[in-house]
C-alpha cells in the first residue's frame, strides 16, 4: 500500500445515479441481521471518500474491511482504526466487506499482519477525510477552519455552536483537495483505540444471522462434493460414471484438476439439486486411481529420514554469524540434540467450501477467503479472464488459521461452474478437509552448542523439513525463509557464534502455512533448546533468557512475566517451564505450570503469558488471540498429529485427531505490555512458546526431557 | 438470506415446498401410485436402495421455532440439512457430520440433540428450537446476551452449538461449578479456543437464576 496518499486520487464522489450493479454486497447493519442486497443499494452507501470511507446524505458512515474475519477481530479492528481519526462513533457505523480488488493493496489476511500492516495508512485516511470534511464545513460557514472541529460524526464551530453532520459535508469535501500532511492523535487522546469496545458482528454471530461461506447461496445453485485423488498426485484410470447418474438427484460428474501449488491436483465432481444427493453420488462412485510415479510416504519413514538428513546432509546456510563450525570442532563441552515435530491439519470448525459462477465473461466467487486479491489475481490467470472480471467476495469465515488463504478450493469451484454451466457450492465434508491437506509440514532439527564457563560459546541449528515457498523458487537454491522464524533477534547480539541451516527435504505431502507457520515448529526445538543450555550451564532457565535476550523491550517483559508467573518464589510442587518467541513482529512468553497427583496423570495447571506487540488496538481481541492461540498450541503439543500411512493421510474426523476440548483448557493469564512501539502481529505469535515452555515444565517436574512432540500427558 | 427470489422476478415460493424450484414434488401418495407392489411392502420395513429410490419424500409435521411445519422430505434426511437447507435456517452449523463436534446442536422437546446424527423423519410431532429461535423478537436469550458480554467466540462458527448447548446446560442443572461446565460443554468444540469466555458467559447465566 502507498505510504502517501496520492492528492488527485484521494477522494472521488461515486455518481449516485451511475453505481453499477455490483453484486454480492455484504452489508451488514449494526442493529440489524444481515441480509444480502443486491447492487443497487450500492449507491445507497453514498459519497465514496476513499477505498475505505463511504458517507451518505443522512450521515451514515460504512467503512470498508479490506481483510478477511476469521476471529482475529478486523472486521472491527480496522473500523475502530479509521473511527478514531475520522471522528465518528462506531455503533453508528456500518462495516462492510471489501471484495477482492488492488485498490486495497494486499488483502491477504496472514502473517498477523492486517493491524501492524494497515494502521498507519488507515490512521492517515482516516485524519485526511476528517480534515477535508472540516475545511467544507468551514467554507460553508465562511470560517477559518481552525475555529471548527470533528467530533461525533459532526464538524463544530466552536464560537457559534454551529453543527454540521458528515452527510451534509461529504459532496463538498470530496471535491476538495486533500492535505498533504494530517497530524494523527497521541495515544493519550484515543477514545476509541485502545478501548475494549464490542465487535459489530457479535450480534449476528449470536443469533444465527451471520453468514459463513458454507452457508451462501445464489439463485439455481448446484451442489458439488469432489471425490479427490487420495495420495494428491494420482490420476483417474477410469470411473463408473453411469452407476452415479443413477442416483436421484446427481446431474453430473465432472472431472477437475485443481491448481495447487505448480501442480495440479485431480478429482471427480460430482454435481447435484441438492447438497445430500452429491454425497450419495459421491459414495456410489468408485474411482480407479492411477497412484505410479511418485512415493508413497509413511510417517515413520519421515522422521527417520529427516534425522538422517540432519545428520549426513550438507544443506543451505539461512543465517551464519562468527564461526560456530570453528568452534564447535574446539569444542570440549558440547550438546548435539534431535528434536522432532509432527505434520499438522488445519481443522477450522468450518470444512472448506467455495460458491462460484462463471456466467458469460464474468467469474463470480462468495466463500470463506483469507486472501481475496490473490485469488482474484490467481483465477484471472488460471481462467484467462481479465482480472476486473473476476470478482471475489469473503463471507465471514469459520477459522482459517491459514488454510483459507489458499487459492485451490476457489479454482475447484470456478472450474466446475464453467463446466456446468450454473452457480455451484463446492462442500469438503469433514474428511476431505482433515485428509486432503495441503498440512503444517513437520520439521526435526539438530541443535548443537559448545559451552564455556556457563556461558554459550557457540550454536549450530539445522532444520529439515518441506519448505512451503519451494514452488516458488524454481532454482530451491536458497535457503527455507522460515529457518530462523521465532528465534528472538536479541539472542543474535549475545550469541556470537551461530548458524542456522536448511537441509532441504522433499515428500509428496503438499505443505501450507498453518497458524504461526514455521514458528511452530521451531518455538518448540529453539526454546526447548535454551532452556537445556540453561541447565548446562548452570543457570536458572528465567535468568539464562534475561542474559541473552539482552534487549530493554526483552527485560521488561520478562521482569513483567516473572512478576505474573511467581517464578522467582515457585515451589517445587509443580514444575515450571519457560520460552519467549518472537515472531510476526512480537514476543511472546510463556510460563507454563504442571504437576502430577501421585498414580495420576500429568496436569497443565495454568499458563501465562506476556505479549508485547507494540502499538494496539483492542485489549479484548489481544487477549483472545492468544488464548486461543494456546489452546490450539495445547492440542498440537499433547493431542494430535498427522500422520501417513501408505501415502495417504489416516485421520479422517474429530474421533481420530482430537482436537483441544474446553475439559481440557487450562487456566490461562494473559498479559499485554504498553507501548507505544511499530505494532507488531496478534494472531499468531501465542501460539509458538507453548509447547517448548510446557516440555521445559515437565523436564522441571519429572527430570524427563521430551524432544519429540505430541506428547502423550498420560504416559509422561 | 430469503431475497435471492425476489431479485428473479420470481414469486417466492410456498416455504413447506422447500425454498428451490429444483426440488421436485412428487408426494408419497403419487409414488405409491406408481409403485409396483414390492416396493409398496418395503415401505412398511426398512428402505433399500431400489426401493428407495421410488420413494423420493415422505410426509414430516414438525414444529420448528414455534411455527408449525408440514414438510415433504427424503427419508434419510439429518435434521441438521432439514434446518439448513430446506428451511433455509443456517444458523446451525455443519461442522463434522459425524457427532464429534457438537456444532449442529439443536433442541428438541427442550433438549440438546446432534441434529447431525438424528434423522429428520424421527422428529415427527417433535418441537424443535434453533438458535434463530431462541431470542425473542429483538431481544436476545440472556446467554446470547452473555456471550455477548464476555466475548464468547472469535469467529463464531462453533456459537450457535455452543449457546444451544450452553442454554441446555443450565437447564440440566449442568453448570454449577467452572469445572463441570467444562465437563458437560466438552461436546462442543471451539477451534479459535474461546472456551475461557464460554464457561464465563455459562457461569455468569447459571449464577443470574434467569429462567433459561
Amino acid at each position: 500500500m502507498e505510504s502517501s496518499v496520492s492528492r488527485r486520487k484521494f477522494l472521488r464522489l461515486s455518481s449516485l445515479a451511475g453505481a453499477g450493479l455490483a453484486l454480492g454486497f455484504y452489508f451488514p447493519a449494526a442493529a440489524k441481521a444481515a441480509t444480502i442486497i443486491n447492487g443497487t443499494d450500492a449507491a445507497a452507501l453514498g459519497v465514496e471518500l476513499n477505498s475505505w470511507i463511504f458517507i451518505d446524505p443522512s450521515g451514515k458512515v460504512t467503512l470498508m474491511c479490506h481483510r478477511a474475519e476469521m476471529g482475529q477481530g478486523v472486521y472491527q479492528s480496522l473500523a475502530q482504526i479509521i473511527a478514531e481519526e475520522l471522528e465518528v462513533n462506531l455503533d453508528e457505523v456500518n462495516i462492510q466487506f471489501a471484495k477482492g480488488d488492488k485498490k486495497y493493496g494486499n488483502q491477504v489476511t496472514g502473517g498477523s499482519s492486517t493491524v501492524s500492516g494497515s494502521y498507519k495508512n488507515l490512521l492517515k485516511l482516516g485524519a485526511t477525510a476528517r480534515e477535508m470534511l472540516i475545511a467544507a464545513a468551514a467554507a460553508k460557514w465562511s470560517v477559518p477552519a481552525s475555529e471548527c472541529y470533528a467530533e461525533g460524526g459532526k464538524v463544530i464551530h466552536k464560537p457559534t455552536g454551529n453543527k454540521y453532520h458528515y452527510g451534509e459535508l461529504a459532496e463538498a469535501a470530496s471535491k476538495l483537495e486533500a492535505p498533504k500532511e494530517v497530524k494523527l492523535k497521541p495515544v493519550s487522546e484515543y477514545k476509541l483505540v485502545r478501548k475494549p469496545l464490542p465487535r459489530q458482528d457479535l450480534k449476528m454471530k449470536t443469533n444465527g444471522t451471520a453468514v459463513f461461506g458454507l452457508d451462501f447461496e445464489v439463485p439455481g445453485m448446484l451442489y458439488a462434493q469432489v471425490e479427490r485423488s487420495p495420495r494428491w498426485h494420482g490420476v483417474v484410470k477410469s470411473f463408473n460414471e453411469a452407476e452415479v447418474l443413477q442416483v436421484p438427484g446427481v446431474k453430473k460428474v465432472v472431472k477437475v484438476k485443481m491448481s495447487v501449488h505448480d501442480k495440479y491436483r485431480e478429482g471427480l465432481a460430482v454435481v447435484a439439486d441438492n447438497l445430500w444427493s452429491a454425497m450419495k453420488g459421491r459414495k456410489a462412485l468408485k474411482v480407479v486411481w492411477d497412484d505410479s510415479g511418485f512415493e508413497h510416504v509413511n510417517s515413520a519413514d519421515i522422521l527417520k529420514r529427516q534425522e538422517e538428513a540432519l545428520k549426513t546432509k550438507q544443506g543451505i546456510s539461512a543465517k551464519k554469524q562468527g564461526d560456530p563450525d570453528a568452534v564447535l570442532a574446539k569444542a570440549t563441552k558440547k550438546l548435539d540434540l534431535i528434536y522432532q515435530t509432527p505434520y499438522q491439519a488445519h481443522a477450522a470448525m468450518e470444512p472448506l467450501n467455495c460458491v462460484a459462477h462463471y456466467h458469460g465473461d464474468k467469474i463470480e466467487i462468495w466463500g470463506p477467503i483469507q486472501a481475496p486479491d490473490w485469488v482474484q489475481d490467481h483465477i484471472s490467470k488460471q481462467m484467462n479472464v481479465p482480472r476486473e472480471k473476476v470478482i471475489v467476495n469473503m463471507t465471514f469465515l469459520g477459522g482459517g488459521f491459514g488454510r483459507k488463504a489458499f487459492t485451490d478450493y476457489p479454482h475447484e469451484a470456478v472450474l466446475i461452474s464453467k463446466e456446468i454451466g450454473a452457480p455451484v457450492q463446492v462442500v469438503w465434508s469433514r474428511e476431505d478437509d482433515m485428509t486432503q491437506g495441503p498440512f503444517r509440514p513437520g520439521v526435526s532439527y539438530r541443535c548443537e552448542a559448545a559451552l564455556t564457563n556457563g556461558a554459550i560459546d557457540a550454536v549450530r541449528i539445522k532444520m529439515a523439513g518441506q519448505d512451503l515457498s519451494n514452488w516458488m523458487r524454481p532454482d530451491k537454491k536458497s535457503a527455507n525463509w522460515g529457518t530462523t522464524e521465532g528465534f528472538a533477534d536479541p539472542y543474535f547480539k549475545t550469541i556470537q557464534n551461530i548458524s542456522f541451516t536448511d537441509i532441504p527435504f522433499e515428500t509428496p505431502i503438499p505443505p501450507l502455512w498453518w497458524r504461526s507457520v514455521y514458528a511452530s515448529t521451531n518455538g518448540f526445538a529453539y526454546e526447548s533448546f535454551m532452556d537445556e543450555l540453561a541447565l548446562a550451564a548452570g543457570k536458572d532457565p528465567m535468568a539464562f533468557r534475561r542474559q541473552y535476550l539482552d534487549d530493554e523491550r526483552m527485560h521488561k517483559l520478562i521482569d513483567k512475566l516473572v512478576e505474573v508467573s511467581g517464578w522467582n518464589t515457585r515451589k517445587k510442587k509443580g514444575g515450571y517451564g519457560v520460552a519467549i518467541v518472537e515472531s510476526f513482529g512480537s514476543t511472546v512468553g510463556q510460563v507454563v505450570k504442571v504437576s502430577k497427583p501421585a498414580g495420576g496423570k500429568l496436569k497443565v495447571d495454568k499458563v501465562w503469558a506476556v505479549i508485547d506487540c507494540g502499538w494496539y488496538v483492542n485489549p479484548d481481541t489481544i487477549r483472545a488471540q492468544v488464548e486461543g492461540a494456546i489452546v490450539m498450541a495445547l492440542g498440537a503439543a499433547t493431542q494430535h498429529a498427522m500422520t501417513f500411512k501408505d501415502g495417504k493421510a489416516e485421520l479422517t474426523n474429530f474421533h481420530n485427531y482430537p482436537v483441544t476440548r474446553i475439559s481440557e483448557t487450562p487456566p490461562i493469564e494473559v498479559h499485554i505490555m504498553d507501548n507505544d512501539a511499530n505494532a507488531g502481529g496478534v494472531g499468531e505469535p501465542g501460539l509458538p512458546p507453548l509447547a517448548p515452555a510446557l516440555a521445559n515444565a515437565i523436564f522441571d517436574l519429572t527430570g524427563k526431557r521430551i524432544r519429540k512432540l505430541p506428547i502423550n500427558l498420560a504416559t509422561v | 438470506m430469503a431475497k435471492d427470489n425476489e431479485i428473479n422476478g420470481q414469486p417466492e415460493h410456498s416455504p413447506d415446498q422447500g425454498r428451490r424450484s429444483f426440488l421436485k414434488n412428487s408426494s408419497l401418495l403419487s409414488a405409491l401410485a406408481l409403485a409396483p407392489p414390492y416396493i409398496v411392502k418395503a415401505a412398511g420395513a426398512e428402505w433399500d436402495e431400489k426401493a428407495a429410490r421410488f420413494f423420493e419424500r415422505v410426509p414430516l409435521s414438525i414444529e420448528v421455532n414455534g411455527r408449525s411445519r408440514t414438510l415433504s422430505i427424503e427419508p434419510r434426511t439429518t435434521l441438521l440439512d432439514l434446518l439448513r437447507e430446506q428451511l433455509a435456517l443456517t444458523g446451525t452449523k455443519k461442522g463434522c457430520d459425524h457427532g464429534q463436534c457438537g456444532a449442529c446442536t439443536v433442541h428438541v422437546d427442550g433438549k440438546r440433540v446432534l441434529s447431525c446424527l438424528s434423522l429428520a423423519v424421527m422428529q415427527e410431532g417433535k418441537k424443535v428450537t434453533t438458535i434463530e429461535g431462541l431470542a425473542e423478537g429483538e431481544k436476545l436469550h440472556p446467554l446470547q446476551e452473555a456471550f455477548i458480554k464476555h466475548d464468547g467466540f472469535q469467529c463464531g462458527y462453533c456459537t450457535p452449538g455452543q449457546i444451544m448447548s450452553g442454554v441446555a446446560c443450565i437447564r440440566e442443572g449442568h453448570a454449577g461449578s467452572d469445572d463441570e461446565v467444562r465437563e458437560y460443554m466438552s461436546g462442543n468444540i471451539c477451534r479459535c479456543g474461546a472456551y475461557p469466555n464460554i464457561v464465563k458467559a455459562i457461569r455468569d447465566v447459571q449464577k443470574g437464576g434467569q429462567k433459561v
